[in-house]
């Protein structure tokens, strides 16, 4: 099988193909972080998730063209306004939604999947009806193409590295949000002990409001930078769905780092395995030991003992 | 226990047993012994691990390491509804009844027979099943509401529902939280009476705050402080421990 | 079995009579032929709702792949009227005739071994309710033995479905591919497409879907359902009266993937082809509504849920393809939050204390009227 090839040639097919699974892994990351925290801090189901992700996108198109149109010089930076955008606007209709259904539902997690499931198909009928059936891509700055040349034979798109990078920082200030700040806390309060939380002086539902409303705007920033590396069409959050709730409960749904890990082993896992077999049958085998590992260890690789 | 000594049957033997959550020793190196028809009381403080004792007993929590022995059989390896087969019956501390079924069906369920899938769907509710219910209804002051859905009745009748469904199993062991929290004083009053009559014949474990209760139906306490016994023997003489006053009974 | 009212109680064998009616007599009078198997098509939902009512209804369990086992059975019941149709007569311009054309396309030249059983119909028949049940014993076994449920075993079971879809699609050699099972003609030697084939499987399905109704009836009238119902609401206090709740969740699972599959079956049979749009996550959430809109409580429920949505989503996708999702979404979103009993939960609370009251004042009126005018006729009950 590696016959044809020398151990150089070798040793950069998997650099590159490592590199493939680092973007892949960074849109698990981006995907799955925003999920973490409504699945893993609220334990509500959100199957519209991907339609967060693509309204984000479709903000970033739609900043992108504007930019084109009557601030051209302006377009090398639209990116980062057009991601403030996406979060606001993901994280608007997030909150327009926990108020409007998921509240309701707190007590019914597979009621909540239902009628979250039903979100996602009026929001993907949405789409099509306003932006049409075919896929849309935004034109990248000129800076964000081309390839950065490592050594003679490993070659990495510049698009994939800003990605990389993007992720990196999304998930510092999540976890700072999470772990540090005072709203975090209030936060993790509310899910150990809602009651409890009520009772010293905490307004959970406000805080309720806001996580959702934050892993909603997180899910935008997600399809904002998706836009970089992929084009987007109505029916493109939801290829992901699954993927990514595997993602978060394999790694234990309430741990962040978990969530990490288990993005960084699944996409590395299917990018590997891309390199021998077909991509269907590639997805197939990860997911099919995901599956199985989940199996043997429901709890996902990082979860704590904790007295029920 | 000496060597040669010749050992009592104990029902129920529980040695060394330690439970963790994340290093924190809940209960910790605990042992004590029950006799067949004898009723126990455990008291302590909040967090002293008495709840977590019964959990490990019924096997709802896992023990970390020791040994629990009931009728010579080693419960720590069995699951759940295994340990409830060889004769011990829990209810919780909120009262834990189907809302959603009558009185009746409540019971029925209880009833040790057909257990399996298979012997569920074959179970007939034969007149041997219809009088042992109407005579466990009748004892929890449920005659007259066979025909009720559960989620009708009170707090306390939803606690004598709960006992019933514990004496249709015919336990020989009898495990009780808390079994008067939460009740009226009347309320209170008829569940002493229930109690009194149905732990003839068996052994129970009973949890619980209310002293005067304790001491009408106790005949041996045991003090748990921190996972581990403080003190044990009569009513009488743990009253008068002076370590049992320091952390319990002083404030 | 004797069908009296202790059985059905009166509500339920009005809803029963009237079923009936319609399946038996009122359609097949009143459609043509093709609107007749469109029905026989949204029937075979009918038996993965009367599954859910079961597993998710009554025992708490949402399966969120269900479209597994109606895609495992309808492809077994698929694989055996394919390789009929491929004979070697039949596909004698093959390069390797006898084997299934798509089978040729892909240059496979021997019919792969777990085609095999497939050329019997009694073996075929085994398979369709054995390969599902067995799959969801395994899963069910791995996830409710290590007490997996809720919302876990929907994404576990939503996986399932992903993983099988994307297998099939990916392995067209052996499944057909993105395009399935396509050109089935008959079943040993008769002709499974024409009229008369149409309306004798119409009412083959819909005697099927009332035995599947009667035993679904049966299972929830035992102590078992009782089980089931008492497991959803206090999963302990079942497992402390000595009960193993794993093993009558893994009952309830596997009995729901077994009605599943009959109904996949019956789709291969009625609609003529088997492909994998009917297995992943899509159509498996909507089979999940056709249970909610029915009423997750009521087997009827599931029957009529299956018939309206499906003649819904025809009727509207044909017209208005725009409206249609808005509406099914709509449906989900109204369904969980307004009327969470479904066409059931409804009818219970609005129309049949209507009928009550209207039938309790006509009786008075009798009864006051009998000692006035003998001539009324009727009896004073």
């Amino acid at each position: 099988m590696f016959g044809d090839y020398s151990i150089g040639d070798l040793g950069s097919i998997f650099v590159m193909q490592g590199f493939a699974g680092l973007i892949l892994f960074s849109v698990y990351v981006l995907m799955a972080l925003g999920l973490a925290i409504i699945f893993g801090q609220m334990g509500v189901i959100n199957m519209a998730h991907g339609e967060f992700m693509i309204l984000g996108a479709y903000v970033t198109w739609l900043t992108s063209n504007a930019f084109q149109e009557y601030l051209p010089s302006l377009f090398p930076g639209y990116f980062f306004l057009a991601m403030v955008l996406a979060f606001l606007a993901s994280g608007a209709l997030g909150m327009l939604v926990e108020w409007g259904l998921i509240r309701h539902l707190y007590k019914r997690p597979l009621d909540t999947l239902l009628a979250t499931w039903g979100l996602s198909l009026i929001l993907q009928q949405a789409y099509r009806s306003i932006f049409g059936a075919r896929e849309v891509g935004v034109e990248l700055p000129q800076w964000m193409l081309g390839s950065l040349k490592v050594t003679d034979t490993i070659e990495v798109p510049i698009n994939g590295v800003f990605v990389m990078c993007l992720t990196v920082l999304i998930t510092v200030v999540v976890a700072y949000v999470l772990y540090l700040s005072r709203w975090g806390r209030q936060v993790r309060a509310v899910v150990q002990n809602r009651i409890m939380a009520g009772a010293v002086g905490i307004n959970t539902e406000k805080v309720d409001r806001y996580t959702f409303g934050l892993g909603c705007g997180i899910a935008g920033v997600a399809g904002s930078a998706f836009t970089m590396i992929g084009s987007t069409g109505p029916t493109s959050g939801q290829l992901y769905i699954v993927d990514t709730f595997l993602v978060v409960v394999f790694g234990g749904a309430a741990s962040l780092l978990g969530t990490i890990a288990s993005a960084f082993s699944i996409s590395q896992t299917q990018s590997t395995l891309e390199f021998f077999m077909s991509g269907s049958m590639a997805k197939v085998l990860t997911l099919l030991a995901v599956v199985g590992i989940l199996m043997l260890r429901p709890q996902g690789l990082f979860a704590l003992k904790v007295r029920k | 226990m000496l060597i040669g000594h010749q050992p009592k049957e104990f029902l129920l033997a529980v040695e060394a047993l330690t439970v963790s959550f994340d290093g924190f020793k809940a209960v910790n190196n605990l042992s004590f012994y029950v006799e067949e028809n004898e009723i126990r009381v455990i008291i302590g403080p909040n967090g002293a691990g008495k709840t977590t004792v019964l959990d490990l007993i019924c096997g709802k929590t896992k023990a970390t390491s020791g040994s629990i022995q009931f009728r010579g059989k080693e419960l720590t390896k069995l699951k759940e509804n295994e340990i409830v087969q060889t004769g011990v019956g829990r209810k919780f501390q909120t009262p834990s009844v189907f809302e959603d079924l009558t009185v009746f069906e409540n019971l029925e369920i209880s009833f040790p027979r057909g257990r399996t899938v298979f012997g569920s769907l074959t179970f007939q509710r034969d007149a041997a099943v219809k009088a042992r219910v109407e005579e466990v209804a009748e004892m929890i002051f449920l005659k007259d509401r066979l025909h009720t859905y559960a989620d009708q009745l009170s707090h306390g009748q939803k606690q004598w529902l709960e006992i019933g469904m514990l004496l249709i199993q015919d336990p020989d062991l009898l495990m009780l939280d808390e079994p008067v929290a939460g009740m009226s004083v009347s309320e209170r009053a008829k569940t002493a009476e229930l109690l009194n009559r149905i732990i003839k014949d068996r052994s129970v474990l009973v949890i619980e705050h209310d002293m005067k209760f304790v001491e009408d139906i106790a005949h041996k306490v045991t003090v748990l402080h921190q996972g581990q016994i403080l003190s044990e023997g009569t009513m009488e003489k743990v009253k008068n421990d002076p370590k049992v006053i320091e952390v319990y009974l002083g404030h | 079995m004797i069908i009296n009212s202790r059985f059905f109680n009166r509500s339920e064998l009005i809803g029963f009579i009237a079923l009936a009616a319609l399946l038996f007599v009122i359609l097949p009078l009143s459609l043509d032929v093709f609107r007749l198997n469109l029905v026989a098509k949204y029937l075979t939902y009918a038996f993965v709702a009367i599954g859910l009512v079961l597993c998710w209804g009554y025992g708490g369990i949402l399966s969120l792949g269900q479209g597994v086992f109606f895609g495992l059975g309808g492809y077994c019941m698929a694989m055996f009227l394919k390789l009929e149709a491929s004979s070697v007569e039949n596909t004698k311009i093959q390069s390797t005739p006898g084997i299934p054309d798509f089978m040729d396309w892909n240059q496979i030249t021997a019919l792969p071994f777990f085609w095999q059983p497939f050329h019997s119909l009694t073996l075929t028949i085994l398979l369709i309710i054995l390969v599902p049940g067995l799959f969801a014993l395994i899963i069910g076994t791995a996830m409710f033995k290590r007490r997996v449920g809720g919302t876990y075993f929907a994404i576990i079971t939503q996986a399932v479905a992903a993983i099988l879809t994307i297998l099939i699609v990916g392995q067209q050699g052996y499944t057909g591919g993105i395009n399935g099972m396509t050109d089935l003609r008959t079943l040993k030697g008769w002709d499974i497409r024409p009229d008369h084939a149409k309306v004798i499987l119409y009412f083959f399905e819909v005697f099927l879907l009332f035995g599947c109704i009667l035993l679904a009836q049966f299972i929830r009238l035992t102590k078992l359902g009782r089980i089931l119902v008492a497991m959803r609401e206090q999963e302990d206090r079942v497992r402390f009266s000595g009960y193993s709740v794993a093993n009558f969740k893994i009952f309830a699972f596997c009995m729901a993937a077994v009605f599943a599959a009959i109904g996949g079956a019956m789709f291969a049979l009625n609609v003529g082809f088997m492909s994998p749009s009917f297995v992943g996550i899509v159509p498996s959430i909507e089979m999940v509504i056709y249970t909610a809109v029915g009423g997750r409580m009521s087997i009827f429920g599931a029957v009529w849920g299956a018939m309206l949505v499906n003649f819904a989503k025809t009727s509207l996708s044909e017209s208005f393809p725009q409206l249609w999702l808005f509406g099914l979404g709509a449906l989900f979103i109204a369904v969980v939050l307004a009327f969470p009993n479904g066409l059931s939960g409804l009818w219970a609370d609005y129309v049949q204390p209507r009928i009550d009251r209207l039938l309790a004042s006509r009786k008075s009126k009798m009864s006051n009227g009998a000692d006035s005018s003998v001539a009324a006729g009727a009896p004073a009950e």
